[in-house]
């Protein structure tokens, strides 16, 4: 009995936690698939009705919208938030004096949901409250920036909010991954007569592989599941253009009552997440069996 | 000892189903100052009459949060005994079967609900297709086609209540020649939408009104008067300042008290912040309907009540809706939250000068045909609909998009979610 127990030990400590996770993450995962093949209005119905919500959803205008801006925000946070990103924590690596103070300055957005960026933010670029109306009180008198009500440009002030707060985390991600470089490579390439921007450029930048592998990850979907910096900084709003697929999936459920449509585009993001992830997790793995 | 604990939880059992009194269980978000002072006037009342009531506020979102807890509950097969939903919705929610076999008829039939509201109003209220028995109770009516203007705004710039739309325009324009923001307005979709009723009403007509968004007909959509419609939205746009996008309706509200800015177009809810701000209606700011043909956009907030086994949560139901269609309830709630009350027959002579015009206009605009449901504050349509509008509407508003091309939009998206 003792040696049995002692043997399954560790799987009788897992198991409530394996089935909870199991039931209430991946069962409703299932669960979700089930009911975009139901034509579920208010609340779930379970007669299977075909893949007419799917039909339905691409063949929406403001899901169309929400896709466009996803690929639009996905694109530039990711480029952004890695070149600052890369820059700051280069420019942090030069062994300089405060650098603990100054690395908490820049990772501190990080501890602000995305809810008080959004909102900061929202106030910031506001043209009757923010950084125009700054500039006219300065004198500037033809100085405009409204891309915050502007239909064509809100987008990219959720792209400003969102790299404004991750920026910081990715700077933490690329400065652990440099200092974890041993002395002896720089040195050595020094000695080989290499300049500073060639020993990044050349060398460290070229092993940060992983780094930048891990920063995509958690940059993308950070970026497929936003929600609540779009609710906080736009509602959407101007109109529908900033909406984005996880606002659309919330506002089609509960606002609309399309249940059904609603879960038709979580599984189109779950998908999307996943093709991002799996991977991911194959080549995590993969190198974990190597060793 | 085996048989003792048995007996003992056989009256465990016994005794949670024996009958104890009426018993209810609401699920409602109001929760801020006036309205949560009011819903203690209806709890005091429910429980000098020997009931006991579980309360259930869920806060946040205007609704949206509650409308979760709501669905989750019913999806558990154990919705509450009551809760707030209005309009159409109520019918979708019989339609899933979890409102049968109506408790609260038998009350609204011997209290006689029939004589008390508006033939329409009580048509919202009744199940199986608004003709069936009673399933809801209404506790107020708001008017959505309120214009709110400051007087001394109005005043140093000599202008009147306007009483057409072309006169609305007018003194927009000399105001903006003034240097002072028209309309205030926040560009929220439920805003845009909100404005957007009050014109089609006002420009189209009382019959152009249900043609189009109670009865949602394809060739009243696309119609020469819906693109006259988008033009005035188009117009009334101009008169904006430029913060306006995504800006609460309170602070717009805030932009008129403080004389930033001149009118706004909001249901009477937007009583409470200048009466809030100590401003009294005809001297410190005019309450004038917007211009229509006699015409009145209601929007009524009601409870329905989902079916129990529960013979106590079933007294309960029938005590609760005596008594939030009781004369006092329906006098004090509405003295609170700036609407008036959805039983005709309420003495109107403690409350103020805006809802004594809202309770004289809402019997001429039942009398001659004007009384229609508010498509943006979910009365006229259920949820899907009422964004398929919305949507067309608040993208028309925001971009440069032209009126004909959105009064086939209007149409298409109407088409795609029928």
């Amino acid at each position: 009995m003792l040696k049995w127990l002692e043997k399954n030990l560790p799987k009788i400590v897992m198991a409530p936690a394996v089935g909870l996770i199991g039931w209430f993450v991946y069962g409703f995962v299932l669960w979700t698939l089930y009911i975009s093949f139901t034509n579920s209005k208010i609340l779930p119905k379970y007669e299977l009705w075909g893949v007419g919500q799917y039909v339905k959803l691409w063949g929406s205008r403001k899901w169309l919208i929400a896709v466009d801006n996803l690929l639009i925000f996905t694109v530039l946070f990711l480029i952004f938030c890695v070149v600052i990103g890369i820059i700051l924590a280069i420019f942090l690596d030069q062994k300089i004096r405060a650098e603990g103070v100054l690395r908490t300055i820049y990772l501190y957005p990080m501890a602000l949901s995305f809810i008080v960026t959004g909102t900061a933010w929202k106030w910031i670029l506001n043209p009757t409250l923010g950084i125009q109306k700054m500039f006219i009180d300065w004198g500037f008198e033809n100085f405009t920036f409204d891309w915050l009500v502007n239909r064509e440009m809100a987008i990219y002030t959720i792209v400003i909010a969102g790299v404004w707060q991750s920026a910081g985390f990715v700077m933490a991600l690329f400065l652990a991954g440099l200092r974890s470089v041993e002395d002896e490579i720089v040195k050595a390439a020094k000695i080989d007569g290499a300049n500073l921007f060639t020993v990044y450029w050349k060398i460290l930048l070229p092993m940060m592989r992983p780094v930048f592998f891990t920063s995509f990850v958690i940059l993308v979907h950070i970026s497929i599941k936003s929600y609540d910096l779009i609710v906080a900084l736009t509602q959407g709003g101007p109109g529908i253009s900033t909406t984005m697929p996880a606002l659309y999936m919330t506002q089609t459920a509960f606002h609309k009552s399309q249940v059904g449509l609603s879960a038709a585009s979580a599984m189109m993001m779950f998908m999307a997440v996943a093709a991002v992830i799996i991977p991911y997790l194959y080549s995590e793995l993969r190198r974990e069996n190597a060793r | 000892m085996k048989k003792m604990l048995i007996a003992l939880i056989a009256f465990a059992f016994t005794s949670t189903s024996s009958f104890a009194g009426p018993k209810i269980e609401v699920l409602h978000w109001w929760t801020s100052g006036g309205e949560a002072a009011a819903l203690k006037v209806l709890k005091d009342d429910f429980a000098a009459n020997g009931g006991e009531w579980l309360d259930m506020p869920v806060t946040g979102g205007g609704g949206d949060a509650a409308n979760v807890a709501l669905k989750a509950r019913i999806v558990a097969g154990d919705p509450p005994s009551a809760s707030q939903i209005k309009g159409p919705t109520i019918q979708e929610y019989d339609q899933e079967g979890v409102v049968a076999p109506y408790n609260i008829d038998p009350i609204a039939q011997s209290e006689g609900w029939d004589g008390l509201l508006d033939p329409m109003i009580a048509a919202v209220h009744k199940c199986q297709n608004n003709s069936g028995p009673y399933c809801a109770a209404p506790v107020n009516i708001h008017r959505i086609d309120w214009m709110w203007a400051n007087k001394a705004v109005f005043d140093a710039n000599g202008i009147s209540v306007p009483t057409t739309w072309d006169e609305v325009n007018a003194a927009a324009e000399k105001l903006q020649a003034a240097g002072i923001i028209p309309f205030a307005h926040g560009g929220q979709a439920w805003q845009d939408a909100t404005v957007f009723e009050a014109v089609a009403m006002g420009i189209g007509g009382n019959n152009y009104y249900k043609n189009c968004y109670v009865d949602l007909k394809e060739t009243c959509l696309r119609s020469e008067t819906t693109v006259k419609v988008f033009d005035q939205m188009r117009k009334l746009q101009g008169f904006t300042d430029e913060g306006s996008p995504g800006r609460d309706w309170n602070v717009a509200t805030g932009m008129v008290i403080e004389g930033k800015a001149g009118f706004q177009i909001m249901g009477d809810w937007a009583k409470g912040e200048f009466t809030a701000a100590g401003k009294v209606p005809g001297v410190d700011y005019y309450c004038s309907p917007t211009p229509s043909n006699n015409g009145y956009l209601y929007n009524v907030d009601s409870f329905i009540f989902y079916k129990t086994s529960d013979p106590d949560k079933q007294e309960g139901q029938k005590l609760l809706a005596k008594l939030m269609m009781g004369k006092n309830f329906q006098k004090v709630f509405n003295l609170y939250k700036g609407s008036i009350p959805a039983r005709l027959d309420v003495s109107m002579d403690e409350f103020d000068k805006c809802a004594k015009t809202s309770n004289s206009d809402i019997k001429t605009a039942g009398a001659g045909g004007g009384l229609v449901p508010s498509f943006a504050h979910g009365m006229a349509q259920g949820n899907t609909m009422k964004a398929a509008l919305q949507d067309v509407i608040t993208e028309h508003f925001n971009s440069d998009m032209s009126s004909v091309d959105a009064a086939n939009a209007l149409a298409d998206s109407v088409l795609d979610n029928m």
